[in-house]
């Protein structure tokens, strides 16, 4: 079949700002978004800009807006579309090239909250620590979390306040905060209170809807809030 | 230009890199280059789990472990390294759970463990549950846990930097040479120590389970620099993937009791391997499938078998193989609770690669002499653990065990080694690839020659090759090198220029294409994935042994060096 793209274009050596170009490919229905971008990069225009590797949605490059709606273009078939296929840069990050934005905030916001377990007695050894199926599934849903942005960038409190900590980073500290080996809950404090920490979350659930893992954000950032409030972070007396 | 000077560069951020650079950075200066950020790395798509015998969930130990590797490799394994890499794989998953890696868990608290294909009691008496997993997404867990550990050690890293060429000076590594993708600056990294841990190269084939990102750029890089690849003609083909796309579904699907049928609904594997049947090693298994479609048998007369989950209960399908049902709900449409799953095999791991000891010091000829401060870990590396054939769960072994050793290697050499001067005008080689490609004024595209490389490659030198079949592929790829000398870049731009990286790329898989095809054909035998339809047979008398390729010209001289048997006589393989 043949597939119509409509893509948001810019580039930084030419371009005041970006403008949109249409493409037409032929395709097979249950083709990828991702697929169609290539064919268009391969065949139509070399100069498209974008990331990608795994092309099955376990990478986290391709997270993009897909008519209107943060997608990565390798999880969603051409099919399930309507016509033309609008395709921009995920929102609120600087634009480098066409569909390329600087992830490098996006990290630092991730580092701040110490996206490791915090280790205080010593490593047992010849062996494994020890941990219970139920509290192994207190973390289950955060541990998927693939660092695409999809979240963030659908988020209208980081879209206001560009400092917001962001859901996907709040993600990540619920990841290590739930789990029963992490020494270090009160080290995520400071920066999850924080004026930019979780309580600028509304509940839009806006995130909830962009991850393509299908995590339920809006639940963990609320199990944070949750913590936080009841004081279970503080630390230990 | 920008020179930077460290201890110890380390190209790539998967999981081999990844844990050498936490090895390494404890006591040496490291920096780690990769072409895409740490985390896009496909160590994260590895999902079934890492094998080491814990005998968490019933006995097992790691000289049964290292038995299955060898007869899994079909004896091509060498055995001194397989012994290190089994002992030393309990450790490590220990060091990952340590780590914080959220492995799945038995109700004692320990380490949740499940059979793999290959993967035995008491040298082939059972299957024996040894892969140590989290769901379906083991991978994705690992990378995770050891970028974490990267961010809590501070290891610096140059996210999105290619390295298209490697320094060296006076018989030694002294350093590499990058093309920054966000400015197409060229940069120089001047060191006494460099690894590379870039992975496979499965894009040279058409159907594979592997990102568009795994062109073979490290174990092309060094060839090019005249070093040699070990073992090239070995590539697994991992029996499920989804069909048409290569999307791997995990072996874990059939660990788990999944099981393979014909068109006429059979579980035909029952006639290849009588014991362990779906669980036999993946080349036996893609074999089968190969013979079951030539035989007709494919479902509704198409190229492609069916994997049925369907007697399982739902919640094993959705607790333990979460992953892979989304996938193929999402590129198939289909609830592998209800529905069998169409499969045919992919191209998904190169057993070859550069030729490395057990300490991941690249070794350059026939007598396995180092080069100084060069080393490799990973899937571009070949220790030899795998020989003719991966077993399941064990590529995750070699990452962390060869990757963490080959950071201790490295962190020791550069303590007491001479920094080597840069040669002269080190970027110049690189320069001259980029200008020639800016320069061009052919007609040739880049993703036309890919194309036709990944699909003739597919026909003819993939489950199944034969003579006639591999010398046309030869002629074909030296076709295609010609035109890619004819290549014309569209974009001229200096930031992110992906058709640049693209053609690097492709230069890189076509003189790995070349190297496998010419080792396929000059291996007149059948060992592990290599099977000849014109030599159905394994051949110990001639062929016990590894390949070297080295370049020659416009061509490929091979090479042989014996192989390490310790523990393990060869025998028949039989499942």
């Amino acid at each position: 079949m043949d597939v119509k793209f409509k893509i948001l274009r810019f580039d930084p050596d030419k371009d005041k700002k970006p403008h949109w170009e249409s493409y037409q490919v032929e395709m097979e229905p249950t083709d990828r978004v991702l697929d169609g971008l290539e064919l268009i990069k391969g065949r139509v225009d070399g100069t498209l800009g974008l990331r990608r590797s795994c092309a099955h949605g376990v990478c986290g490059s391709d997270a993009m807006l897909i008519n209107g709606k943060n997608l990565l273009a390798c999880k969603v078939l051409v099919k399930s579309l309507p016509q033309p296929i609008t395709i921009e840069p995920m929102r609120g990050f600087n634009v480098l090239r066409d569909l390329i934005v600087d992830m490098e905030p996006f990290f630092a916001k991730y580092r701040a909250v110490k996206p490791y377990l915090i280790e205080k007695d010593e490593r047992p050894e010849h062996k494994e620590r020890l941990q219970s199926p139920a509290d192994r599934e207190k973390f289950e849903d955060t541990t998927k979390c693939i660092l695409c942005g999809a979240c963030t960038t659908s988020c209208p409190s980081f879209w206001a306040n560009p400092d917001y900590v962001g859901p996907a980073a709040i993600v990540q500290a619920h990841r290590f905060i739930f789990d029963s080996r992490d020494q270090g809950k009160e080290e995520r404090v400071e920066v999850l209170d924080g004026r930019d920490g979780v309580w600028r979350c509304r509940t839009v659930f806006n995130c909830v809807e962009a991850c393509p893992k299908g995590i339920n954000v809006t639940k963990a950032i609320g199990e944070v809030k949750q913590a936080l409030s009841k004081g279970e972070l503080d630390p230990p007396k | 230009m920008a020179t930077h000077q460290f201890d110890g560069i380390i190209v790539g951020a998967g999981g081999a890199g990844l844990m050498a650079a936490l090895q390494a950075s404890k006591t040496a200066k490291i920096a780690v280059l990769s072409k895409l950020y740490p985390t896009r790395s496909h160590t994260g798509a590895a999902q079934g789990g890492i094998g080491a015998a814990l005998g968490n969930s019933e006995e097992d130990n790691w000289e049964w472990h290292m038995f299955d590797t060898v007869k899994g490799g079909d004896y091509l394994v060498d055995q001194d390294a397989a012994e290190i890499m089994c002992q030393e794989a309990v450790e490590a998953v220990y060091e990952l759970e340590h780590m914080g890696l959220p492995f799945n868990r038995n109700a004692d608290g320990t380490i949740a463990q499940r059979p793999f294909g290959g993967h035995t009691r008491d040298h082939g008496k059972a299957p024996v549950r040894r892969s140590c997993y989290a769901a379906d997404r083991t991978g994705h867990m690992i990378l995770q846990t050891l970028y974490q550990q990267c961010i809590k050690q501070g290891v610096t890293f140059f996210n999105e930097y290619h390295v298209i060429d490697l320094l060296t000076n006076n018989g030694a590594a002294c350093g590499v040479v990058a093309v920054e993708i966000a400015t197409g600056e060229i940069h120089t990294f001047h060191s006494k120590g460099v690894m590379f841990a870039t992975g496979g190269s499965g894009r040279m084939f058409k159907i594979t389970s592997n990102a568009l990102t795994l062109t073979g750029d490290g174990m092309a890089v060094l060839y090019r620099k005249g070093l040699p690849l070990e073992d090239m003609e070995f590539f697994q083909f991992h029996p499920t993937g989804i069909y048409k796309m290569g999307i791997l579904i995990t072996e874990a699907a059939r660990g788990e009791g999944g099981i393979l049928r014909n068109g006429s609904g059979e579980r035909f594997m029952e006639r290849y391997a009588p014991t362990l049947k779906d669980l036999a090693p993946r080349d036996m298994v893609s074999r089968a499938i190969h013979q079951e479609l030539r035989a007709g048998k494919g479902v509704n007369g198409k190229d492609y078998v069916h994997l049925d989950l369907t007697h399982l209960p739902a919640k094993t399908i959705h607790e333990k193989l979460p992953d892979i049902t989304d996938f193929v709900e999402t590129y198939m449409g289909l609830d592998p609770t209800k529905d069998l799953i169409p499969i045919q095999p992919t191209a998904h791991y190169a057993m070859g690669g550069i030729p490395t000891n057990s300490n991941a010091e690249v070794v350059i000829d026939e007598k396995n002499t180092p080069m100084p401060g060069l080393y490799a870990a990973g899937e571009c590396a070949c220790v030899s653990v795998h020989g003719a054939n991966r077993l399941g769960t064990n590529s995750l072994v070699d990452i962390v065990v060869f990757g963490r050793r080959g950071g201790k290697a490295m962190a020791q050499f550069v303590q007491k080694a001479a920094l080597q001067p840069l040669p002269a005008d080190p970027e110049a080689p690189a320069r001259a690839r980029i200008d020639k490609l800016f320069n061009s004024t052919g007609t040739e595209v880049v993703a036309r020659i890919r194309e036709e490389l990944q699909a003739e490659m597919m026909d003819k030198a993939s489950v199944y090759r034969i003579e006639a079949d591999l010398k046309k592929m030869l002629e074909i790829i030296e076709h295609l090198k010609k035109k890619y000398e004819s290549v014309r870049l569209i974009d001229h731009g200096k930031k992110f220029n992906m058709e640049l990286l693209e053609a690097f790329e492709l230069e890189h898989l076509l003189q790995l294409a070349q190297v496998t095809v010419t080792a396929a054909l000059a291996r007149k035998e059948s060992r592990g994935a290599h099977s000849r339809d014109d030599y159905p047979k394994r051949d110990d008398a001639n062929f016990l042994k590894h390949s070297l390729a080295y370049p020659e010209g416009s061509g490929v001289r091979l090479s042989y060096k014996p192989v390490s048997i310790t523990r393990f006589q060869p025998q028949e393989r039989k499942y």
